[in-house]
């Protein structure tokens, strides 16, 4: 626990505000992910959660505010200069290359990897993690169900070798048992070493599995806190639980 | 089949790959980022002329002139995209028509003003003479031109299909927003794009050159040709255009043959509009 107090945290953010024109998505954010951790980003829809993942991955620009990533300030560098230093989205909706085949997509995630060696490793890790996505490795993305999708989306990220992986609602429109098998997944890639930053709305499962949280309200910090705690916060039951 | 209409059709399908061909880049541009190049058929007349420079000056051949009009038109593709191109594509769709129409423009009258409106052409055995092969007679260059055609525009259907540089031109073409987060840079895919499309007018253009009159205007006539073969084969498919470039060219000398030189146009755009007709997403083209 010391450990974890003293050292930097992997990811941080403070006063992050993004501006669409003259709306504002995210007015004023801020958060802290530390190594090791599996932090929930919590809020109803339109709360910021996927601006804020956006603007930290850098396909949206900051208008104000800091983005720190592993002790280096990435606030105004491109996505694709930010996917090399190991920070990896899994962007809403998922966003396959659809008329391209499931390895095709995992070697896409790999781009920033030099490495020839290394990358038919990492993907003989993804196929390992995921072995449907080893049956289907010819198979078009875009033919896929839901649950496959949602593996290759994870794998794809994974094939960058990531530090971080940003996870935007991966339980999105998927089946119940299907989202338990993708979050046990998340929890074993975490007790290996990933770091994980999660947006979800179903937030009963997100309080679950993640060591602390953040909830958003309007574009801002609403309330934040370990999730054993928030989950029994009679607000949060309330209001996200509907208890 | 008669031999004289075995010859009408091999005549047609040599000439219809060379459409192909040129056809094919512009269908690569748009397929990438949807931006139609008003320019394309004005990238082959330059071609064009430096073929017929590098006979006049060198006395060399289409096997000279290729490389030389593919390094000096993918460099010019290259220079339009970062100069023009990337500003006008994140202006309104008028900025890329007439951005791409003005570049046309540009390179048509630096042309009249460089070589006069006189139509030039090369020597008609320049890369040897009609051959009488079973019969059936074939002037080399259109054997030559329609079968290097043929070979380039399927090597650039498997070079986007087959390796990493192309699976990374699709995904900028699908989503250059997800590619992004790949760490593929999209401008990046999008200039080797220009230079691509561009460095194969230089080779079509080298190759038409050999049987087809050079003027500073033939570009608008070729323009026409390349648009037809893209819509008819579909926006973005190199296949499509490759089948649909075909299909012109025998349709072309079919109906030249057995109606008259004079209403082929008619009914090549005929059998385009109908087409487009039942199926406006073009012949391989997806909804």
């Amino acid at each position: 626990m010391s450990n974890l107090e003293t050292s930097q945290p992997l990811l941080s953010i403070s006063h992050l505000e993004v501006k669409y024109g003259d709306l504002i998505g995210v007015a004023d954010v801020s958060l802290e992910v530390g190594r090791g951790q599996i932090i929930a980003l919590l809020g109803s829809n339109g709360a910021g959660k996927t601006t804020t993942l956006n603007a930290i991955a850098g396909l949206i620009p900051a208008s104000s505010g800091q983005v720190e990533f592993a002790g280096h300030d990435i606030t105004h560098q491109p996505a694709y200069a930010i996917v090399s230093q190991g920070l990896a989205l899994s962007p809403e909706g998922w966003r396959l290359f659809v008329q391209q085949s499931v390895e095709n997509n995992l070697m896409l995630g790999a781009t920033t990897v030099a490495d020839a060696a290394k990358k038919s490793d990492l993907l003989d890790k993804v196929y390992g993690i995921f072995p449907k996505l080893a049956e289907r490795r010819t198979q078009q993305a875009g033919t896929m169900s839901g649950g496959e999708r949602q593996m290759l989306a994870v794998g794809r990220a994974l094939m960058s070798d990531p530090q971080l992986l940003l996870l935007d609602e991966p339980s999105l429109g998927l089946a119940p048992a299907i989202v338990e098998s993708m979050y046990d997944t998340l929890i074993g890639l975490n007790k290996a070493g990933l770091t994980i930053l999660l947006a979800e709305q179903s937030v009963e499962l997100a309080l679950e599995i993640s060591n602390y949280a953040y909830v958003l309200q309007v574009g801002r910090n609403a309330m934040s806190g370990p999730s054993a705690a928030l989950a029994k916060d009679p607000n949060v039951q309330k209001v996200y639980l509907g208890h | 089949m008669s031999m004289s209409l075995l010859q009408v059709l091999i005549g047609g399908l040599l000439l219809g790959a060379v459409y192909a061909l040129f056809s094919s880049g512009l269908t690569l541009i748009w397929g990438m980022m949807n931006v139609v190049n008003f320019a394309h058929g004005d990238f082959v007349m330059i071609a064009m002329y430096i073929a017929f420079m590098v006979w006049k000056l060198l006395g060399g051949g289409p096997f000279m002139a290729m490389p030389i009009a593919a390094m000096l038109l993918a460099t010019l593709g290259i220079i339009a995209y970062f100069a023009l191109v990337r500003h006008v594509m994140k202006g309104p769709m008028l900025a890329q028509i007439l951005g791409t129409f003005g570049l046309a423009l540009l390179l048509r009258y630096g042309m009249f003003w460089t070589f006069g409106a006189n139509f030039q052409s090369l020597p008609e055995n320049l890369v040897g003479g009609t051959y009488d092969l079973w019969g059936i007679r074939i002037q080399a260059s259109r054997l030559l031109a329609g079968t290097l055609a043929i070979i380039l525009t399927i090597a650039l259907h498997l070079m986007l299909t087959r390796t990493s540089l192309g699976s990374k031109m699709l995904a900028v073409a699908e989503d250059a927003t997800a590619a992004q987060l790949m760490g593929i840079r999209p401008d990046r895919m999008q200039a080797i794009a220009w230079g691509l499309a561009a460095g194969l007018t230089g080779i079509a253009g080298a190759l038409i050159a050999t049987f087809f009159y050079i003027s500073p205007t033939v570009g608008e006539t070729l323009a026409i040709i390349a648009f037809v073969t893209v819509s008819l084969g579909g926006f973005g498919s190199i296949t499509g255009a490759l089948v649909a470039g075909l299909l012109i060219g025998v349709i072309e000398s079919l109906s030249g043959y057995l109606i008259g030189a004079v209403y082929k146009d008619i009914v090549v755009y005929t059998i385009f509009i109908a087409v487009l007709w039942f199926r406006p997403q073009g012949l391989m083209g997806k909804n």
